[in-house]
């Protein structure tokens, strides 16, 4: 096994790009991460994507975007795991490099949702849930996390209002990141009175449907020398669960989260304490508080204690810094790109280059992206060179 | 939807027939064939009571393709009394009154309709539990 460093990160801006086609925004993410890390060609394209068949009717995406970029020939190929296809896709170029199968791979993730209409992006998303025994009765994306939150309140106590600071965390955090899709700091109250979708979830709660895509080149640490862009990644784990929540052992524990987040901390040789911030999967704001549960950053039942205070201590100058350039509920949530978003902006605040988000002396970051409920979790944990 | 693929769920959808592991004993819904429990083979079919009680809910106010003329409609995770956890419908109840906890009971109705000439799909959705309620 080889050591893997990211030498390249690009990214579009997230949001409602109807002037930008789903093989324009890989594009553009992909020649900015080229053009970061000095390429010219690579060895191979890996692109995270959920919906391109559904929503862009067009499948196919590896040979697509090699194509598009100028890089015909080389092996490309689309990966799928639901809302985790951004890192998934990572580790999948993670292991190329690391298994010495290649040594200049490009990582894209890239998703275009907003051509559909609204009821054709509801019933898509339904996609990563279990169709036969979920889907079929009339349950969307959100009536699952729903599903979550109302047990979660009910078992621990919490009143919605406890969640707040997640979602003021997020936005402030989005006021800060020029490619965020929500620029504007929100208050608790306006979380507290926003539209609701399926109750206790409301449109704050939730992260918007949009466009996007970003992207990483990798190499072999030894050739990455030891420059102002390399970032080593020194863990990526993932790990399963079952599709449907009714399937699980205990509906309110990711255990798959706990289980990549434990693998990686053992390949980092690091614990919870090293992690500088921590890019999480908050798709729902129930999903910052179980994460941070499974991730052991928290005792079950008391992971939404880091979204007291507006959050402070989960903001930029907090105790762990989380969602740092806007996190899924801000800065957007173009599905099967999120992923390489995630890795892309704790590269940014390790490399010392996220603006006035910058977590001061960030050394460690992790990032953790979550498909479906909980049943594909994906966790880098990267370090500054 | 799709027509084979409905037909395949039917004892599912009709009569919550699931498995009981020959191994360790464990309930099983929706049938798998391997027991999570102890991961060994679980073919043999077993029919669930259909009583349980809510373990969550939610109320839904904007639906997927092919629901919309049903909202709002209220959602569930029972935890049936054999210990397997389904996904399901409420029915026959108002979606204030609906609380964890609450004993329901399985019944057969309508899940939804492929427009004015395509199939009706028929399965299980939950109401609350009628003979404790006629019993106090």
């Amino acid at each position: 096994m080889r050591d893997v460093s990211i030498i390249g990160i690009g990214q579009t801006p997230v949001g409602e790009l109807w002037d930008k086609s789903l093989r324009h925004l890989a594009h553009d993410a992909v020649v900015a991460a080229m053009r970061d890390a000095g390429i010219e060609r690579a060895d191979a394209l890996y692109v995270g994507n959920m919906l391109s068949g559904e929503l862009a009717e067009q499948e196919h995406l590896g040979a697509l975007i090699a194509d598009f970029v100028g890089l015909r020939g080389i092996e490309a190929f689309k990966i799928e795991a639901a809302c985790g296809s951004g890192a998934a896709a990572l580790r999948l170029g993670y292991m190329a490099v690391a298994g010495g199968l290649h040594d200049l791979v490009i990582v894209c993730g890239v998703e275009k949702m907003t051509d559909a209409p609204g009821a054709d992006t509801t019933s898509a998303l339904a996609l990563a849930a279990d169709q036969e025994y979920e889907v079929t009765h009339g349950l969307s994306f959100v009536a699952l996390n729903a599903l979550l939150m109302r047990r979660y309140m009910h078992e621990y106590n919490v009143p919605h209002s406890a969640f707040a600071g997640f979602s003021v965390n997020a936005h402030r955090n989005g006021a800060g990141n020029p490619n965020a899709m929500f620029q504007s700091p929100i208050t608790a109250a306006a979380y507290q009175q926003a539209a609701m979708i399926a109750d206790p979830i409301n449109l704050m709660d939730s992260s918007p449907i949009c466009d996007g895509a970003a992207a990483v080149v990798l190499v072999p640490s030894d050739w990455a020398g030891h420059g102002r862009g390399a970032v080593r990644i020194l863990a990526s784990a993932s790990a399963t669960d079952s599709l449907a929540i009714h399937d699980r052992r205990d509906p309110l524990f990711l255990e798959a989260a706990y289980l990549s987040s434990q693998k990686a901390y053992r390949q980092a040789g690091v614990t919870p304490a090293d992690i500088d911030l921590f890019e999480l999967h908050d798709a729902f704001s129930i999903m910052s508080a179980l994460s941070l549960e499974a991730t052991g950053f928290a005792r079950r039942g008391e992971g939404v204690r880091w979204a007291e205070d507006d959050g402070a201590r989960i903001a930029i100058d907090g105790e762990l810094p989380i969602s740092t350039m806007g996190g899924l509920k801000a800065r957007g949530h173009p599905v099967g790109a999120t992923g390489v978003y995630q890795v892309v902006e704790v590269v940014q605040q390790l490399r010392g280059e996220a603006g006035v988000n910058q977590v001061r002396d960030a050394r460690i970051g992790m990032a953790q992206n979550i498909g479906g409920s909980g049943a594909t979790v994906i966790t880098h944990i990267l370090a500054a060179e | 939807m799709r027509i084979a693929r409905n037909w395949r769920t039917r004892q599912q959808r009709y009569s919550l027939v699931g498995e009981v592991c020959t191994q360790c004993g464990h309930k099983i819904f929706p049938p798998r064939d391997v027991c999570p429990h102890c991961t060994q083979p679980a073919q043999l079919p077993y029919a669930l009571s259909g009583r349980g009680e809510v373990f969550s809910y939610t109320t839904m106010t904007s639906a997927p393709q092919g629901f919309e003329e049903y909202l709002p409609y209220t959602v569930a995770l029972v935890k049936l009394e054999e210990g397997p956890m389904l996904t399901a419908q409420l029915t026959d109840v108002d979606p204030d009154e609906v609380r964890i906890g609450m004993p329901v009971e399985m019944v057969t109705r309508k899940i939804r309709e492929d427009g004015e000439a395509g199939q009706i799909l028929y399965g299980y959705k939950f109401r609350p539990l009628l003979e404790r309620q006629t019993a106090t």
